[in-house]
């Protein structure tokens, strides 16, 4: 019993992959893709950098960064924070 | 952990890791990388030199180091490059791009190019800023665990 239930979940999950592997666009083919040529063309010279992945990451998306280099600043904050008090006692 | 290995190949390994580091912080806005990825890179370099060295040289060599300086002169620093885009324009405008700038201040010319180290305006000082702030992230979180470990070995 426990073993037929596995394999129909099984083969059920495999359809699933299959039929959503079978219904996905072309590789390079997004649906909307005016942003992505707006940054292609206006990414030298606007933002003066070859690598438009950096221009995005640091330009366009700045806040983004912001939001991660404060999510890394709190962190070690905490860290060093909380193993502070060992080495203080010892 | 200090066994002979570890230390020759330290030896050999560390300074090439961390002059990799380096070029892809500084070539952040030419090559694939840049300031998070370069930071990783040389933090890992320098906790390769953590674990392949002694206790006592570790914390006598890195006592001197100020990292949490660093760190905040990076977190500063950023923040102070995205404010520069107040002049004039909105928040992490890139200002210095194309405006003959002596450093990181070049037009960038359109279409394929070699790539210049000279141009990226905002983008390469972030890039730094930013790396500076990850390795020295990283390499206090590495340090303070072994500092931490290698302490309760010893009272074992």
């Amino acid at each position: 019993m426990r073993t037929s239930l596995g394999l129909l979940a099984f083969l059920g999950f495999t359809l699933f992959l299959l039929a959503a592997m079978i219904s996905l666009r072309p590789f390079g083919e997004p649906p909307h893709r005016e942003m992505d040529d707006w940054f292609i063309t206006h990414a030298q010279i606007e933002a003066s950098a070859n690598n438009v992945v950096t221009s995005i990451v640091f330009d366009y998306r700045g806040f983004d960064t912001l939001g991660e280099a404060t999510v890394l600043f709190t962190a070690v904050s905490g860290v060093l924070m909380v193993l502070r008090r060992r080495e203080v006692k010892g | 952990m200090t066994t002979t290995i570890i230390k020759t190949t330290t030896k050999i390994l560390a300074p090439l890791i961390l002059i990799f580091g380096s070029y892809i912080i500084l070539h952040g806005h030419l090559t694939p990388g840049g300031g998070f990825q370069g930071g990783a890179v040389f933090a890992s370099g320098l906790a390769l030199l953590i674990v392949a060295n002694k206790y006592e040289t570790v914390k006598a060599m890195l006592e001197k180091v100020p990292l949490n300086v660093f760190e905040s002169i990076g977190a500063l620093g950023f923040l102070g490059m995205a404010c520069l885009g107040f002049a004039g324009y909105t928040f992490f405008k890139n200002v210095i791009a194309n405006s003959g700038f002596p450093i990181f201040g070049e037009k960038t010319p359109v279409g394929i190019n070699p790539g210049y180290l000279n141009t990226g305006g905002t983008l390469s000082y972030m890039n730094i800023f930013v790396g500076m702030k990850v390795l020295a992230a990283l390499t206090s979180i590495v340090l303070i665990f072994f500092l931490i470990m290698r302490r309760e070995r010893d009272e074992w």
